[in-house]
């Protein structure tokens, strides 16, 4: 009985991980380069939204998800265009970029909401019989992707790159990289990756659409990187156990004990918080030297 | 010379408007909506009566405060997106107040629920401040988790120990007793909280400008390794700084309560204080700058839920208009000073 329950939870943390280490991973290669983006949570929020009405219409939810995230590197192009060719603030982009994915995704999603959609095959990974461990493909595909992240980051020329103009943009130029490019690229990275969490999200994990359906998400994304330490290997360690903490709550509510859903409902929030303390020190020195600071270019612009 | 340059700016401003407007409209008539119509609705409703734009004038109230909870911590370098859960803390703690003082005079009273108010929000700035002065945690991140958890919070009184009984079925507290209200203007619906923000303005030029204090505070955000050389406590003013701004955003949350809704419920802020902070990152934390911007962002708050009553376009809009015209803001180089250059010309 007790084996059981502890299977349930890995299985179910497995699931809950997934949607997380999507942007999470995504962010990662962004803040890499030198660039935060605080609209992630609107992002996953686009990429719900428009790949949930999209199965509902077209009923075949691979294309929707791939639509959806889509929709969130368009989204996140705004964003790289304020910030790469505009030099605007990377905070104040990112929120804005939140609002956006709000309230558009609610006014996409307005019609769908308590509608079912076609939801994404389940593949059993312990064979045919078993109930736990069954996942959809971009569940398998997810943990494949960070490590992927991982060998692209550290193991490749391109990676050195990517993460040479997170560290000193103006060195990478002179070095003969366009730092503007790099992130142009990650900043479209980004986007998809976040859309496709929220897509996975709502077609694989929730089923349902529901206005703010992401709670937060995408802000325990940001997280997740400081406490990853900008490493995509980590960041799995840190989808895992947000994804435990909320299956947990869940199976908590669902066993009817005597506290209180809302402080249940904190649980996630309140780990997230507390790993980042136990984490935090140390970790201004694992962060990219340039992240958040706005790159002017070398060249003298006319004056 | 100069008078060319104002001029050129007076028309890419205006341009500018004419595009967000234009986008808008389109984004409206894609859902089967008629945008003139909308705007028309908008103005008449919201400016060209007195009733519309005593209400535009309650919106501004909250975000005249949640802005002054960005700024001050701003001032000392730090990043507090943390508005919206010191919002709620703040009517919590207001509300506790609120519902449990005997029966004193409202001139008594009001002081005490609103001091209340503004150490839940206090409280709610607090812990960030005290992360981020230890370097554990970064204020950005930790303010935006935060924000998640005040509500939930809130959730657990409204729907538990606090709810009313006399309405079961909307989870929210019992009213408050007319001595713990907020008065109005007349028969207006314009409340004292509008005035306590204009006041809170003035107190903050004061401080950040005129004394001792905030030349030490902006030293922090200017400098902190100089300052700790000579010797000003920075850590101190670290958690100092968003202790402040968090009272701010409580005060908010709390007169929000006690002068709009009478009690506390979930449903208390459309994301007032993210939109503080976007008001006072526009205005560059310069205090007419924030008048002016709170006053543009309330007078879309309010153009929304016209438009949800009269044309039926979901609230959500609101958000997107609001991100359409940063989006443009953003764009501009050299941004983000958009109301401190028009505060400037003000003056001249």
């Amino acid at each position: 009985m007790n084996g059981d329950w502890f299977l349930s939870w890995i299985s179910g943390a497995i699931l809950y991980a997934a949607p997380l280490l999507y942007p999470t991973v995504g962010e990662v290669l962004g803040q890499r380069t030198g660039m935060v983006n605080l609209g992630l949570e609107g992002l996953m929020l686009l990429g719900a939204s428009t790949s949930f009405a999209l199965s509902v219409r077209l009923g075949n939810p691979w294309v929707a998800v791939f639509l959806g995230a889509g929709v969130g590197l368009l989204a996140n192009l705004i964003y790289a265009f304020l910030v790469v060719k505009r030099n605007a603030s990377q905070l104040a982009t990112g929120l804005a970029l939140m609002f956006f994915g709000l309230g558009v995704s609610a006014l996409l999603g307005k019609p769908y909401v308590g509608q079912m959609a076609a939801a994404l095959p389940k593949y059993p990974l312990l064979g045919p019989r078993s109930l736990l461990f069954r996942y959809d493909l971009l569940v398998y595909v997810a943990f494949l992707l960070a490590a992927l992240a991982w060998v692209f980051l550290f193991r490749t020329r391109w990676g050195l790159q990517l993460r040479a103009v997170g560290e000193n943009p103006a060195h990478a130029y002179a070095a003969g990289i366009s730092p503007a490019r790099v992130r142009l690229a990650a900043a479209c990275v980004v986007g998809f990756l976040a859309g496709l969490g929220g897509a996975q999200l709502a077609l694989g994990v929730t089923q349902t659409w529901s206005e703010g359906m992401t709670a937060g998400r995408g802000f325990i994304a940001i997280a997740l990187v400081i406490f990853s330490r900008w490493n995509p290997l980590r960041a799995i360690v840190g989808a895992i156990l947000f994804g435990g903490a909320v299956v947990l709550q869940l199976q908590l509510q669902a066993r009817g004990i005597g506290i209180s859903p809302f402080f249940l409902d904190m649980f996630p929030y309140v780990l997230t918080l507390f790993v980042l303390l136990l984490w935090g020190r140390g970790v201004r020195h694992t962060a990219p030297a340039s992240l958040g600071r706005v790159y002017f270019g070398t060249e003298e612009r006319g004056g | 010379m100069d008078k060319n340059r104002l001029a050129a700016g007076s028309f890419r401003l205006l341009l500018h408007v004419v595009l967000i407007v234009g986008v808008f409209a389109l984004f409206l008539w894609a859902n089967g909506k008629d945008p003139i119509q909308a705007v028309r609705d908008t103005v008449r409703i919201n400016l060209l009566q007195w009733r519309g734009l005593w209400g535009v004038m309650v919106r501004m109230a909250p975000l005249l405060l949640t802005a002054l909870a960005a700024a001050f911590p701003f001032r000392a370098g730090l990043i507090n997106v943390g508005g919206e859960g010191q919002f709620f803390l703040g009517a919590l703690l207001g509300t506790w107040a609120a519902l449990n003082v005997p029966g004193l005079p409202q001139w008594i009273t009001v002081p005490i629920v609103l001091l209340a108010g503004a150490v839940g929000g206090g409280l709610w700035g607090w812990i960030p401040g005290l992360l981020r002065a230890r370097g554990w945690v970064n204020e950005t991140i930790s303010t935006l988790l935060l924000n998640y958890l005040a509500p939930l919070i809130v959730g657990y009184f409204v729907f538990g120990p606090w709810r009313a009984p006399e309405l079961a079925i909307y989870p929210q507290t019992p009213e408050f007793p007319d001595v713990a209200r907020l008065p109005a203007l007349g028969t207006t619906r314009l409340h004292v909280g509008f005035f306590i923000g204009l006041l809170f303005l003035f107190a903050y030029w004061f401080f950040i400008h005129k004394t001792r204090w905030g030349l030490e505070m902006r030293s922090v955000g200017g400098n902190p390794e100089a300052s700790r050389r000579l010797g000003v406590p920075v850590s101190r003013w670290v958690v100092l700084a968003m202790v402040l701004g968090g009272a701010m955003a409580g005060l908010a949350g709390i007169a929000e309560v006690a002068a709009v809704h009478y009690r506390l419920k979930l449903a208390i802020s459309p994301g007032y204080g993210f939109m503080g902070f976007l008001v006072n990152w526009l205005a560059g934390s310069n205090p007419v700058g924030i008048v002016l911007m709170s006053f543009v962002v309330a007078l879309i708050a309010s153009g929304g839920f016209t438009l949800q009553i009269t044309q039926r376009i979901p609230y959500a809009a609101v958000n997107v208009l609001l991100a359409l015209i940063l989006f443009v803001v953003l764009a501009k180089p050299a941004s983000g000073i958009l109301a401190k250059s028009l505060a400037r010309r003000w003056k001249a």
